[in-house]
């Protein structure tokens, strides 16, 4: 349960950017998941909701998209996608890889309205 | 009212991120190991500390950090075997973030060969925050069940040092060391692996020797 703690952050770097383009609401918020983020996305959806009031962002939408782990071979090459954590390559199966995205949890974009 | 879409890109843990880079360079230029320690509460961490703090302390520095949400029981255990210990007591938070590891940083001693930062127990949320460590060590106790490396992936993923610990109690409950380990391993095949009972005292030495190895490591890295 560390999503409203990650919810904050989010809020500082959203309040930062919407500060810098004189906006006067934050009207959409698009949050990019890695499956192995270590968040949940329905605690962030919630988080999202208890911690908007009162804010830049009170009347913004949610839009939460699911990142899958992203591997790359360094046997064969072959880069795969996976939505499950069993780290092998899906080509040779080889267990040397390296882990390209899927890990991260980040603000991709968000819609802003401005005077 | 004009609507502007706008491009980001910024990692939620991005402030955590740069602040235990920071503490991960200037442990480096100390020369300090830092092993961070994730289990479920009440695998061993403290016992297992405690038994390497015999091992360790003739020859070698150690300190402990020691994060809960209430008390200063570990670190009272920990300053028992005559070393320095710090207790973070989170006030409710399930996991300690780099930010707390750096305000610790001005009471660390310069001399020091390993700093152990022993986090909350839970097997979750600490997987999601580097604190600068060196070495992260995943326990997993006979008791917990050999069925919880896929039940709690991020854990077993990021860490470099799988120990199945309490094996005392292998002939008392039904547990499969070579299914905990096997699942360990084919989510990360880059693990150590280490079997311990601090009861017993078996498996600590080896375990010992494998971090004075990498203390080695480190420290020809700096050179």
């Amino acid at each position: 349960m560390h999503e409203l703690s990650l919810i904050a952050n989010l809020f500082d770097i959203m309040e930062k950017k919407a500060n810098e383009k004189n906006a006067k609401k934050i009207t959409y918020v698009k949050l990019k998941v890695g499956i192995l983020s270590g968040a949940v996305p329905e605690l962030l959806e919630n988080a999202f909701e208890i911690y908007k009031k009162n804010t830049v962002a009170a009347e913004a939408e949610l839009d939460i998209e699911k990142v899958p782990l992203k591997l790359k071979c360094k046997k064969c090459g072959e880069v795969s996608l996976k939505n499950d954590f069993i780290l092998n390559c899906s080509k040779c199966g080889s267990t040397d890889l390296e882990i390209l995205d899927g890990t991260d949890l980040y603000l991709e974009k968000m819609e802003l309205e401005i005077e | 009212m004009k609507k502007q879409e706008v491009m980001i890109l910024e990692d939620l843990l991005g402030s955590n991120k740069k602040i235990a880079g920071d503490i991960r360079k200037k442990l480096l230029d100390k020369g300090i190991l830092a092993i961070n320690l994730l289990s479920s509460p009440g695998a061993g961490k403290t016992s297992l500390l405690e038994r390497l703090a015999e091992i360790l302390s003739p020859d070698y520095k150690m300190a402990v950090i020691e994060g809960d949400i209430e008390t200063e029981r570990d670190a009272e255990r920990i300053r028992a075997k005559g070393i320095q210990a710090w207790q973070i007591s989170t006030g409710g938070a399930c996991h300690l973030d780099a930010k707390m590891i750096g305000k610790m940083f001005s009471k660390i001693p310069s001399d020091l060969d390993f700093l152990f930062i022993e986090n909350v127990g839970n097997l979750v949320c600490p997987a999601s925050f580097d604190l600068g460590e060196n070495i992260r060590c995943v326990l997993l106790s006979i008791p917990e069940g050999d069925d919880k490396p896929k039940k709690y992936p991020k854990a077993f993923i990021t860490s470099n040092v799988l120990i199945i610990s309490k094996t005392d109690l292998l002939n008392k409950l039904p547990f499969n060391i070579d299914r905990a380990v096997q699942e360990g391993l084919d989510m990360n095949p880059k693990l150590n692996v280490f079997k311990t009972s601090a009861v017993q005292n078996t498996g600590i030495k080896e375990l010992a020797d494998f971090l004075i190895e990498n203390l080695k490591k480190l420290r020809q890295s700096n050179a």
